[in-house]
């Protein structure tokens, strides 16, 4: 399976160049771009792991990739994706995120269903991959 | 010397209390001297007063019969600070271009509304004054709020930021699909379309707004069913997927029941009509706070008020209504689908939905400026008409904080359902993706549409199938103020 999360998941994998530009458009707009990397794509795992802090001071998309560069470098078998945070105020958060670095197989969820009174149902979904330890599961 | 229209002008003292007949202007309630204050509520209405009635008495009626007045003077005003209680209409002008109509602004101060109440301030000023013989026609064009009056209101319970941190989707106008047929499906049968199009792509699918609970499917069912694929969908694709529960029913017992067992199934959004009444929809969205609930407003009825521009209710009205009543999402038009809707009126009517703080803008219809105080914004929802092909305009003209419903744009799909999802998913990552690159999508639109095709068999279906279609008829409810601009 492919996880959908993030905003151009349903394209095929961007170029560094496509990457670049829209880093470039986070920019012009004075958001902050950030670096996040995970093996639990559970689709309510809202805090992946940092890679460093938002790159405030970073004005120009060729700094930003270099960091990208350095992620995938670290982590070549993660989930990672690309934030931009906007300080505006009524906004305060995210505008733009998708994921740019992915697993070689995603061996996807499975659901578990807890039968429940009145034919309710429980569900659970759970990520194949974290049945084993973090670190070990791709 | 300057003669003075005395049916034009307030009386006062003894004059103004002896019984009888005076008119409205007479009675005070058109004072062209009067400077609105910061804390009053303001309305514009169009009127069309019957032949013979000058528009300052007509004007100067709407004032009245919306606040204090009736027909006769009555002495036990003066029991009263009933100066400052009369609504005060303080500016007439014609209607740009349609003659025997004219826009008639009213003050009125904000003691004269319950905080917090979207029926008692409709009461106040919808209530008795729409019937008045006097007009041939009346219509509420647009309201200003003082931030007091709208800090009385708790607004949306999630909010447009809010709904996407919950769903964790960012950048791009969310999509949805409203099930078809929209009644006769068992619920089985009505969960399998939810699972198609959840699993192919799609963040959102929808009952309609008559889908309650009839002989073909109990509701209990249809929200045990869709449930069931909303879970399937989320494993399938590793995303936050939601199902707009319609909880709408005879009573409030019967919504809170629906409510609850929605939220006990674990859906992430509930939905409402507008038809059950304004204090309903202000206790559901009360619900859907306490229970972390986004809340799906089906604007059902509005045309029936809406649409004519002599006679009603304005959308823009209805938008701002909603907003303070606190919902998180609205069908508020699409502009290239199958429904009513100029494009700038449309833009009008998201931007007070969506932005904090709205300026005077004419050509989108909006009068008044508009401070919303720091209250959230709600989420509108382009449904009707539109497909895979109008990416670019929809884009265009609705940006990116909207949900956008392809129902049977999905469920029509010469491939499967699924493959309908996709193939909307695809061209709108296509298009956003390439919005911000730079690229002017409204001319290269069709380009990027079929280059995205080239890698997605389901999109290039769409395209082949409904790429021409357009409704493109000149719509009834457009700002007076400019040329109304042909679509597409």
């Amino acid at each position: 399976m492919r996880v959908t999360q993030g905003t151009f998941s349903f394209l095929p994998d961007l170029s560094d160049a496509q990457i670049a530009k829209q880093i470039e458009y986070c920019l012009d707009k004075g958001w902050a771009v950030s670096v996040e990397y995970t093996d639990d794509p559970h689709p309510r795992n809202t805090y992946w792991e940092m890679f460093g802090t938002p790159m405030f001071d970073i004005r120009d998309a060729a700094g930003v990739m270099t960091e990208v560069n350095a992620c995938r470098k670290t982590f070549p078998n993660h989930y990672i994706k690309l934030n931009a945070f906007d300080s505006t105020r009524g906004r305060e958060s995210l505008r733009l995120s998708f994921i740019i670095g992915r697993p070689a197989v995603e061996p996807g969820f499975g659901l578990v269903r807890q039968e429940g009174p009145g034919r309710s149902v429980r569900y659970t979904t759970r990520a194949y991959a974290t049945e084993r330890p973090e670190g070990e599961r791709y | 010397m300057r003669v003075v229209d005395e049916s034009k002008r307030a009386k006062t003292g003894a004059a103004r209390y002896r019984p009888g007949v005076l008119k409205y202007a007479q009675m005070g309630y058109w004072n062209p001297e009067y400077t609105p204050a910061a804390t009053d509520v303001l309305a514009l209405f169009r009127i069309s007063p019957q032949e013979g009635v000058e528009p300052e008495e007509a004007a100067a009626a709407v004032a009245g019969e919306s606040s204090t007045a009736t027909w006769t003077v009555v002495w036990t005003d003066r029991l009263t600070a009933c100066d400052r209680y009369r609504a005060k209409a303080y500016r007439v002008e014609p209607v740009p271009g349609a003659s025997g109509q004219y826009f008639a602004y009213v003050a009125y101060d904000l003691d004269l509304f319950e905080p917090g109440s979207i029926a008692n301030l409709s009461a106040s000023v919808i209530g008795n004054v729409f019937g008045f013989k006097p007009l041939k026609a009346l219509r509420l064009e647009d309201m200003r709020f003082p931030a007091a009056y709208v800090k009385t209101f708790a607004g949306p319970p999630t909010g447009i930021v809010v709904e996407r941190e919950r769903l964790d989707k960012f950048g791009r106008p969310l999509l949805g699909a409203t099930v078809k047929p929209k009644l006769g499906l068992s619920g089985k049968n009505y969960g399998r379309v939810v699972y198609e199009a959840l699993k192919g792509g799609l963040d959102f699918t929808k009952d309609d707004e008559n889908i309650n609970s009839q002989p073909f499917m109990h509701w209990r069912d249809r929200f045990l069913y869709c449930m069931e694929a909303v879970n399937r969908a989320q494993a399938a694709t590793g995303e936050v997927k939601g199902t707009y529960l319609n909880v709408t029913a005879g009573t409030m017992e019967d919504m809170y029941e629906r409510a609850e067992f929605a939220r006990e199934l674990g859906s992430v959004i509930v939905m409402i009509d507008l038809v059950i009444g304004y204090t309903a929809i202000q206790s559901m969205s009360r619900w859907a706070c306490r229970n972390d609930m986004i809340l799906h407003l089906h604007r059902a009825g509005h045309s029936t008020y809406t649409r004519q521009k002599t006679h009603g209710v304005s959308f823009r009205v209805i938008s701002k209504w909603m907003r303070l009543a606190g919902v998180d999402h609205i069908h508020a038009g699409t502009v290239v689908g199958k429904l009513e809707g100029d494009p700038n009126s449309v833009q009008g009517f998201y931007n007070v939905l969506r932005e904090g703080h709205n300026p005077q803008d004419l050509q989108r219809g909006i009068f008044f400026e508009q401070d919303w105080a720091g209250l959230n914004g709600v989420m509108p929802v382009a449904s009707g008409g539109i497909h895979a092909g109008q990416m670019h305009q929809l884009l265009h003209y609705l940006g990116e904080d909207v949900v956008l419903q392809f129902g049977g744009g999905t469920i029509g799909h010469p491939m499967g359902i699924a493959a309908g999802a996709i193939a909307n998913r695809v061209a709108l990552e296509a298009m956003v993706l390439a919005r911000n690159e730079g690229r002017d999508i409204w001319n290269e639109g069709p380009e990027i549409l079929a280059a995205a095709a080239r890698n997605c068999a389901p999109l290039k279906a769409a395209l082949d199938v409904w790429g021409e279609v357009t409704f493109n008829y000149a719509s009834t409810d457009t700002p007076d103020f400019v040329p109304t601009p042909a679509v597409a």
